[in-house]
């Protein structure tokens, strides 16, 4: 069994280690209607990167500017399998089988779907390794 | 060149007329100003001491607060009937300081002036447009007397009203510019906006000083305004801009120590450092006669260079100005600037420039901790490169002051911005 994938935009948001930074940027999001789809949290003891994807880059985008938050976008790969067990292992193999290293990754599920984000060091042989 | 017998004199020559002139300034200081008497009697020398300019370093420093406790007059050392031209430093803080010149003074000081407006290449043929500001600031006068001394032609413009310097600039054919760097920019700009093209000026050669500025300013103002940009050093207490120039290598700034006589001494311990050392540059002014001023510490940090330049003059060669050795900071034994940090920030492409630093004292260690803001196409979504950007500025850093300070990356627009002079530093070491 197959799964889909598709390119999707992930924003990455700079935060300080401090209080209440995340409650910050969700509140900016959600009075501007933007809904969080997944997101995860890579910090040190200084400061955190938030990854995120969302229902509206660009808007999301445009508003944390507005507010100056330092932010990256990126292309990743987002993998959607049935949500049953071995389904995720068939794809991760063909893409390490093939030398491609993952950066980091993440999922979360939609009823009897899984997502996956994947962040690989090389996103087009990614790509055209998924797709065969 | 100006004066060949004096800028390529040899240095032993240099040495035997420095000693000459330090014995009679001495003299004269200990005879005519009740200030330097004293406190050449509180450390029991008197002129007979000073034989030799190697006998200079038995002299008391002067600061600048002597000229203030001493305002306005308390230190010139001849009648006022002799001084006929008085000039004054705002300073932004206290009362200013009053400098008073002889009429030998004025030409000693024109004698400078013109030594750097030559090297530059500028000659009787050009015509140089004054924009220091005009008044008791030293730059306008000075500046104005030096082009007059080598039969150039004066346009007295003083500072402000950018669009008519502009307007004169072209249409009187200005070759020179000589004014502050920071104010030069803002020509270069306005010159760009105001869309006559630059090949319709003139100008090829910029004197600039009475501000620190960088090299990279100086291929800016070069490239903007084609011309080549030298600096022109100087201080009031001294005389004014003219105490030295660059030369056509622009590889220093030659000092014109024939009346200048330029020490470099550590700021802390105050003894003299090894030629080519950094350190605080002291001045004393070997022919004044109004105010002679005896090893002035000028709170200017900088190395001085002996050897020949290659434009064949011999005279010492000094490094652009580092920082204020009253900013300097002692950090675990190692004295830090905030000139050298800035320096470094502004270098790297990655980092806005704009930084705080923050010393504190933990368990009797001393703490060092840089706060900086990445440019926004910076920002990554990996963990490794952000870290690499931290680890890329403590390198760099660590290589140019000799110890690895703290990187803390902050949010956009976190760093207060500067207005004016902005504070850099929050030293929270509670020493005792």
């Amino acid at each position: 069994m197959k799964g889909v994938f598709m390119i999707a935009k992930q924003l990455s948001v700079f935060l300080e280690n401090k209080k209440g930074r995340f409650t910050e940027v969700a509140k900016i999001l959600g009075e501007a209607g933007i809904n969080m789809t997944a997101f995860t949290v890579s910090e040190n003891s200084d400061f955190g990167i938030l990854r995120l994807i969302v229902s509206d880059t660009e808007k999301a985008i445009s508003v944390l500017r507005e507010h100056s938050y330092g932010i990256s976008v990126t292309d990743v790969v987002r993998l959607r399998c049935p949500n049953v067990s071995g389904a995720l292992g068939k794809a991760m193999d063909r893409i390490t089988q093939n030398g491609i290293f993952v950066e980091y990754m993440y999922a979360f599920s939609e009823g009897d779907t899984a997502n996956v984000i994947i962040r690989p060091d090389n996103l087009e042989k990614c790509v055209e390794v998924l797709g065969e | 060149m100006w004066n060949e017998t004096a800028e390529k004199m040899s240095r032993v020559e240099m040495r035997k007329l420095q000693s000459t002139r330090l014995r009679n300034v001495v003299k004269h200081a200990y005879h005519n100003s009740p200030f330097y008497r004293r406190k050449m009697q509180e450390m029991d020398i008197t002129p007979d001491d000073i034989q030799s300019i190697d006998d200079i370093v038995k002299l008391p420093f002067t600061v600048k607060q002597d000229l203030r406790d001493n305002y306005p007059f308390g230190l010139m050392a001849v009648p006022m009937s002799e001084i006929v031209r008085l000039h004054a430093s705002s300073g932004t803080t206290g009362k200013p300081i009053v400098v008073g010149y002889t009429r030998k003074d004025l030409a000693v000081w024109k004698e400078g002036v013109s030594r750097c407006l030559t090297a530059y290449g500028v000659t009787k043929d050009d015509s140089i447009q004054v924009s220091y500001g005009y008044g008791l600031f030293t730059g306008g006068l000075g500046a104005h007397d030096g082009v007059e001394n080598i039969g150039g032609t004066v346009i007295p413009m003083s500072s402000g009203n950018t669009q008519k310097q502009i307007q004169l600039m072209h249409d009187f054919g200005a070759k020179g510019l000589a004014c502050t760097p920071s104010y030069a920019l803002f020509l270069a700009e306005t010159i760009h906006e105001s869309g006559i093209p630059l090949e319709e000026f003139q100008l090829r050669v910029g004197a600039f000083g009475a501000e620190p500025w960088t090299e990279n300013m100086r291929k800016e103002l070069e490239e903007k305004l084609h011309i080549k940009a030298y600096d022109i050093y100087g201080l009031t207490e001294i005389c004014g801009p003219g105490v030295g120039g660059e030369c056509e290598c622009q590889d220093g700034t030659h000092l014109w120590e024939d009346h200048f006589f330029p020490e470099i001494v550590d700021p802390v311990t105050l003894q003299p450092v090894e030629p080519g050392k950094q350190g605080e540059l002291v001045f004393t002014t070997l022919t004044k006669e109004g105010m002679p001023m005896l090893r002035y510490r000028t709170r200017d940090l900088t190395a001085l260079h002996y050897e020949t330049c290659a434009c064949g003059r011999t005279a010492v060669r000094m490094d652009r100005i580092l920082g204020r050795s009253d900013d300097m900071l002692i950090i675990r034994g190692v004295n830090v600037f905030p000139s050298q940090v800035e320096a470094v920030i502004l270098e790297l492409p990655e980092f806005e420039p704009h930084y705080f630093m923050i010393i504190d004292r933990v368990n009797n260690t001393d703490t060092f901790l840089i706060q900086v803001e990445l440019r926004p196409d910076y920002y990554s979504d990996e963990m490794n490169r952000m870290l690499a950007l931290k680890k890329k500025i403590a390198d760099r850093l660590l290589s140019v002051i000799g110890i690895r300070p703290e990187i803390k990356i902050m949010e956009p627009h976190s760093i207060e911005r500067s207005q004016g002079k902005a504070k850099h530093v929050q030293d929270n070491r509670k020493l005792l």
